[in-house]
């Protein structure tokens, strides 16, 4: 049963992000992304990640793409008549191939049976918390401050400060 | 009577089950809201609302004439009328996402209910046991998560409408759902750092939540949080009325100014699908707001459920208790669908730009302070 739902969330998950890939459209590409992250959400599920599943669910597929579609909505973007692969492309194209085939080429060389995954602590809320708050304070505080840092650029960017009217 | 034989049946054919008798109850239960609208609007207007819907064979019956003047037959002609009425799809929208939006706002209005605990009874173990469809830890997380995704709906809707109103409909409604979603989840949060003491295993589970108002008699923690907590609730309660689309707070169909915003050029069975799905959305933030501020399925502060069923010697049979728990939790739920009502007739319909300044740089705010109050409160109080 775990089988055949994993195939099929991964089976989903990967037509999707092939659909936000190929998609001329920018809304039904930004609609595959949702579905996308759905089909994450569902793998995380399968894996006992119950919080992870549901965050990823409430803030990447329910804030976050809601966003996306709010600035194309806004934005009327629809795919111009740019020539879809740069020079800047091909590049990232041709690294990010890369690192995939030596990725799959370590885990199809990798022998004998994996290690077996460490007991799963109790699938509670204290655990995750336990973690975030001692082990992991620090990378989560200095995320926490590139996201404030990258809010204030757009700020600082998109807003004209012409006179002081506008700093309020 | 004894329903064991139904706990033989296997997982698979009880759970729909189960979920089809919920959504069985939560959709006409929907449905019936919008006539109250209908009723309730009339009456705050001083004029007697829609009274004179009633079938012929019915009519013969002695005695109807009340249920008639009480518009409940309306109710039926409404939905016979949505069902079968021509459904124009206009030829300038995109049609795959516009028939699609009305679906998708069914979707998560019917799912939600599904980790919201409606009732409790004590199990032949003995133990208070929530009648709930999916018991998950993160329960309310889950409501939170999957109601969030109903902003696509709308968004949808505007869009693939491919006319200016519902467009700018949608757009608001993506900025505004967003910004309140954030003091929505805020103000919950000092009724969680209450309920989960020191040492427990971390939860967010609603019937939890319960569990700490079922306290018996004049008792500290036998107080609803929405005595102890009123801010919170306040700041949950209008995030609520912002998250619904209801008046004071319905910037994405505004008559007014966005002839009907994002369902402008929807008709007949699409439009209604919304508007059920709004009901849902209501029914399930009006429970999940008993459930944390006002006690649940508890009949009163200090009297607990299984309380008074023990005094109706309802307690030993499950059925019973959970029917009675059931029907508190409902009435309070209806009591508070009366209370969306009665403001939508009290108060006038804020600005776009109002809305966006009470919620960013009131509520928000207000959210984060209640947070950091409560938080030192009760580190002071469970140390």
């Amino acid at each position: 049963m775990d089988n055949l739902l994993f195939n099929l969330f991964a089976v989903f998950t990967v037509a999707c992000a092939l659909g936000v890939v190929f998609n001329r459209n920018t809304v039904a590409a930004a609609l595959c992304l949702l579905l996308c992250l759905v089909g994450v959400a569902g793998l995380f599920a399968l894996l006992d990640a119950t919080l992870l599943a549901f965050v990823l669910v409430f803030v990447y597929a329910g804030a976050v793409v809601a966003l996306f579609l709010f600035i194309i909505m806004l934005l009327d973007a629809q795919g111009g008549t740019r020539r879809p692969f740069g020079r800047m492309a091909i590049a990232a194209g041709v690294l990010a191939a890369g690192l995939l085939a030596t990725g799959v080429i370590l885990l199809a060389g990798a022998t004998g049976p994996a290690a077996p995954l460490p007991a799963s602590p109790d699938n509670t809320l204290a655990a995750p918390a336990q973690l975030l708050f001692t082990q992991y304070l620090l990378p989560l505080q200095v995320v926490g401050f590139l996201l404030l840092i990258a809010m204030l650029g757009v700020i600082v960017l998109s807003k004209r400060f012409e006179g002081l009217e506008d700093i309020k | 009577m004894d329903f064991s034989f139904y706990f033989n049946f296997p997982l698979w054919v009880r759970l729909p089950l189960q979920g089809l008798a919920v959504i069985l109850v939560l959709f006409p239960l929907a449905a019936a809201c919008s006539m109250a609208e209908r009723k309730i609007s009339a009456w705050m207007q001083n004029r007697p609302g829609p009274n004179r819907t009633i079938a012929p064979i019915i009519a013969w019956i002695p005695g109807m004439g009340i249920l008639q003047r009480l518009g409940i037959f309306q109710l039926a002609a409404d939905g016979g009328k949505f069902t079968f009425k021509e459904d124009p799809v206009p030829g300038h929208v995109n049609k795959f996402y516009f028939i699609l939006a009305p679906i998708i706002a069914m979707i998560p209005a019917l799912t939600t209910v599904a980790v919201v605990p409606f009732g409790a009874y004590i199990s032949s173990a003995g133990q208070l046991t929530p009648v709930i469809l999916a018991d998950v830890d993160v329960g309310l997380l889950a409501v939170f998560a999957v109601s969030s995704l109903g902003v696509y709906s709308v968004i949808l809707a505007g869009w693939a409408s491919n006319s200016k109103y519902p467009f700018l409909g949608s757009v608001r409604a993506s900025a505004q759902l967003i910004s309140y979603e954030l003091s929505m989840t805020l103000s919950v949060l000092p009724v969680f750092l209450w309920i989960n003491t020191p040492g427990s295993h971390g939860t967010l589970n609603l019937f939890d939540v319960v569990a700490m108002q079922s306290g018996v008699g004049l008792r500290w923690d036998s107080v609803w949080f929405g005595f102890t907590m009123p801010v919170s609730a306040f700041i949950f309660l209008v995030a609520l009325f912002a998250e619904t689309n209801r008046q004071p707070f319905d910037m994405p169909e505004s008559e007014a100014d966005l002839v009907g915003g994002f369902h402008t050029e929807y008709g007949a069975f699409k439009w209604s699908l919304f508007f059920v799905a709004e009901y849902c959305h209501m029914i399930v933030g009006s429970g999940v707001f008993v459930l944390l501020f006002l006690g649940g399925w508890n009949p009163l502060p200090g009297l607990p459920l299984h309380l008074l069923a023990g005094w109706l010697h309802l307690a030993g049979t499950p059925l019973l208790m959970g029917a009675l728990g059931i029907a508190i939790f409902l009435g309070k739920v209806a009591a508070f669908i009366f209370f969306f009502m009665w403001v939508r007739w009290t108060l006038p319909r804020f600005r776009y730009d109002q809305v966006m300044n009470i919620g960013w740089k009131k509520l928000l705010p207000l959210a984060i302070a209640n947070l950091i109050f409560y938080a030192l409160a009760i580190a002071l109080i469970q140390k």
